[in-house]
């Protein structure tokens, strides 16, 4: 154990310069390393929301719903198929699937079997990825999603989702954001630096899903209200009228959509020419400005709903013909309400409703704070230990030192060259891991000392001290790495930090302890060559 | 001067008084379990879902006014906490009815209501009914598999009597930690479960390394009887149990004081566990193996063997 094969030197000289190179840009300021040569190291330790301050929330992108859409429009399909081809039928509905709340097909019994034939060449072409299945006893027609098709679409559905968060929370100019999918259905939304993430919930909480409906005016709103709603109608309420009792005012539209937000290709908030009132203008792509065209031109003089959500925004009277492909939403908004409309609209709907499943946010002055005290406890911990190792075992004590110095900057260093977050609960790791660190020295120097007791000479006793510790460090080490390991795979958050500074720490200590300091005790050894020893 | 707070000559009788240690493990044990069925852990947000804001006040808190300004709310049990500071106050608000929207809204409720009084929002953190679940059943595998596979590990490197004797200390020290945080209604969250993981592995630490030694003297003194040879075992390594314990707790110490308010707790934690992790590899784990019918024949047998080869 006292003798270094030359490569092995170089190899501990080499791990300790790159430490400090890649540890060094930490102590310089964030400008001055953004200047430096892009060939020297300039990665810093990036550092978890809770010590820079901002907002993580998980969202879950309710997927269920979009599947239980699809076969709800699957269902349209057939309905206006079996009307087209006059065919007549009965139980249309979802099958229902493996999970709660959530179809995987559809199924319709054709009443007349002579026309069972034609019923199903006529839904076959519905769905091409569905499977259809029938039983021309019975009359049962059935179109089935596979598994694979149905997780297929929830895929699309989060892939989807992503994009217009990303979207979104682009255009409110939050700086890196980190948006990811977390599992099939949960989105994890990193935004640093938001102490104040309720505009953003609000964006995200909107779907904002925008369709432009006729007013049924030709049936009585009254009796619809009275509970009897005509087929092909259905009331909607107001996003911000109210009756005279405070009930939200509803209106009776038709449920055919005329045109849908997707054929949106801008929108801007703006301020109406005559009221200068807060307005969103929009623009359509030339699909949707000729439907819009046509949709204006049959049907002057009736109202035209604007829906967002299942809300009227407003519905105003057409007053003649839009042929361009431009028009304007007034809605009584405020200027900020027409602003995140317009943005919502631009950066497109959301396939499903999202929901909050945990949010924390730290503010800037917390994170701050976080910071300082654990840089103090740190260096407090650390003047400690080195005093007291100092104290307890002189110069080996001293070696010891030197060697907890290194290993503060190799784990500065791997965690730069890592890019792992350095979070609170890591911070505590970094100062266990000074407390812990020295354990193998201890073990090494106690041996040692025992080894002298015994008679030893100084080499002798160094090399026994060093070789019956080392089974001793290893054993030892590897128990807390394992707790390491499994706290990373089922931590979460901040405590995968502790995890991660816990785990680099044992390895570092490690190296410093049976690498570093041997060397130097061995250097010391030949140089000094002591009669006896004093540890 | 070089100094050891343990002299080298030192020879303290632990297994002599074994029994005075079984009992008082025993009860401590009995009394964790105990206090955690009867007094329950007060978990934090992370495990049963809920609200928890930390406020910096225009001035020192006026905490009772906050109070009924909350309780108006009827957002159910609100707790407010002053927090480091005087105009720093942590508030606390129970998982509402229904799902996790409104939870959602009850954050917006609090943050209007509160208004000019709150000069910063220091941290909002929710956790909905949804995630916590996950959280504590997430945090009780990592806990329990990590000690299966310490158990496992030690079971490969010794002979089984060591396994079992390493996780009855080590079950010891966790069940007390639990309890410690149940007696005095710290808060129970994802760092105590990151801290219980941690002691877990510096317990364990500890018992290695003396059961390296008693394996060791194991082979070398065939003849010694078992008991002194124990003894002899903890005395030689406790110089070092007592020295890497000192450095641990002089780094936890400096956080508990210095680390700000919100890694106290978990420093607590850490600083119990190092003291009874070592307590428990002295006067529990090493005395458990005279119990556990160490087969010295087979010890014997081993060091034939490999002095042969």
């Amino acid at each position: 154990m006292i003798y270094f094969a030359k490569w092995k030197i170089a190899f501990i000289l080499i791990v300790c310069a790159l430490g400090l190179a890649y540890a060094a840009p930490n102590f310089a300021g964030r400008d001055s390393v953004s200047k430096m040569p892009a060939w020297l190291p300039n990665k810093q330790v990036s550092l978890g929301l809770d010590l820079q301050g901002g907002s993580h929330l998980l969202l879950q992108v309710e997927t269920g719903a979009v599947i239980q859409e699809q076969l709800e429009a699957v269902m349209d399909g057939i309905r206006a198929e079996m009307r087209s081809e006059r065919i007549r039928y009965r139980d249309l509905g979802v099958l229902p699937g493996a999970e709660e709340n959530e179809g995987h097909g559809v199924s319709v019994t054709i009443n007349d079997l002579a026309e069972f034939e034609q019923a199903r060449n006529a839904i076959r072409d519905l769905e091409p990825q569905a499977q259809i299945s029938s039983d021309a006893g019975t009359g049962v027609i059935a179109l089935t999603f596979s598994e694979t098709e149905i997780n297929a679409r929830r895929l699309a559905a989060l892939s989807q989702s992503i994009e217009i968060i990303r979207r979104r929370i682009d255009e409110t100019g939050v700086r890196e954001p980190t948006i990811q999918a977390q599992g099939g259905q949960r989105i994890l939304v990193q935004l640093p630096g938001v102490d104040d993430p309720e505009r953003i919930k609000q964006l995200l909480g909107t779907t904002a899903k925008m369709t432009f409906h006729l007013v049924d005016v030709r049936n009585s709103r009254a009796e619809a209200l009275a509970g009897r709603v005509p087929p092909g109608s259905r009331l909607m309420p107001s996003a911000d009228e109210q009756n005279p009792d405070g009930s939200p005012l509803m209106y009776l539209i038709e449920k055919r959509v005329m045109i849908s937000g997707e054929n949106l290709v801008d929108a801007q908030p703006t301020f109406d020419s005559q009221s200068a009132q807060p307005v969103v203008s929009f623009r359509f792509d030339s699909r949707g400005a000729k439907k819009f065209g046509d949709v204006t031109t049959e049907n002057v003089g009736r109202p035209f709903a604007i829906v967002l959500d299942g809300k009227v925004i407003s519905a105003p009277v057409i007053r003649e013909p839009i042929l361009g492909g431009n028009g304007q939403i007034s809605g009584g908004f405020t200027v900020q309400g027409a602003q995140d409309l317009a943005l919502l609209l631009r950066a497109g709907a959301l396939p499903a409703p999202l929901t909050i499943l945990e949010e924390r946010t730290v503010g800037p002055g917390l994170g701050k704070d976080s910071i300082e005290a654990g840089k103090f406890a740190s260096v407090i911990g650390l003047i400690a230990v080195v005093v007291f190792m100092a104290l307890a075992y002189r110069r080996f004590g001293l070696m010891a030192d030197v060697a907890l110095a290194m290993n503060i900057f190799l784990i500065l260093a791997a965690l730069s060259v890592l890019q792992a977050t350095l979070t609170l609960p890591g911070i505590a790791g970094i100062v266990l891991t000074i407390g812990m660190a020295v354990d193998a020295n201890v073990l090494v120097f106690e041996r040692i000392r025992e080894e002298v007791r015994a008679g030893r000479t100084p080499i002798s006793a160094i090399d026994a001290g060093y070789s019956r510790a080392l089974k001793t460090i290893v054993d030892a080490n590897v128990t807390t790495l394992i707790a390491a390991v499994l706290l990373y795979l089922f931590g979460s958050g901040p405590v995968r930090g502790f995890a991660v500074t816990l785990a680099i720490g044992i390895v570092t200590s490690l190296f410093t302890a049976i690498m570093l300091t041997r060397l130097m005790v061995v250097t010391w050894l030949r140089r000094a060559k002591p009669k006896e020893l004093k540890v | 001067m070089a100094f050891s707070f343990v002299p080298a000559d030192i020879s303290i009788r632990f297994l002599p008084r074994k029994l005075l240690f079984f009992v008082f493990s025993t009860m401590l044990f009995l009394a964790s379990v105990g206090l955690f069925l009867v007094h329950g852990l007060n978990y934090g947000i992370d495990f049963k879902g809920g609200i928890l804001i930390e406020v910096k006040t225009d001035g020192p808190a006026d905490i009772e006014s906050m109070r009924s300004q909350l309780d108006a709310l009827g957002l159910g049990d609100v707790q407010l906490q002053e927090f480091g500071e005087p105009d720093d106050v942590l508030i606390r608000i129970q998982k509402q009815e229904g799902g996790d929207d409104e939870q959602q809204g009850a954050v917006e409720a609090v943050k209007s209501t509160l208004g000019d009084t709150v000069v910063e929002y220091r941290r909002t953190e929710f956790v909905g009914p949804t995630v916590s679940q996950e959280l504590l059943i997430d945090g009780v595998t990592a806990v329990l598999l990590a000690m299966g596979a310490i158990l496992l590990y030690i079971w490969f490197r010794f002979e089984w009597q060591f396994g079992v004797g390493a996780v009855i200390a080590l079950i010891h020290d966790v069940v007390a930690t639990i309890g410690a945080f149940s007696l005095l209604g710290l808060e129970f969250n994802l760092s105590t479960v990151a801290a219980i993981l941690t002691i877990a592995g510096y317990s364990i630490n500890d018992t290695v390394v003396v059961y390296d030694r008693v394996r060791e003297n194991l082979r070398k003194f065939k003849k010694m009887p078992l008991e002194e040879l124990l003894d002899n075992s903890i005395n030689q390594t406790l110089s070092r149990t007592v020295m890497t314990s000192v450095t641990t707790l002089l780094a936890l110490i400096a956080l508990f004081v210095l680390g700000g308010p919100v890694i106290h707790d978990f420093a607590f934690a850490m600083i119990f566990g190092v003291v009874i992790g070592t307590y428990s590899s002295i006067c529990l784990a090493v005395p458990l193996l005279v119990h556990l019918s160490i087969d010295r024949n087979r010890s014997a047998e081993e060091e034939t063997a490999e002095s042969g080869a």
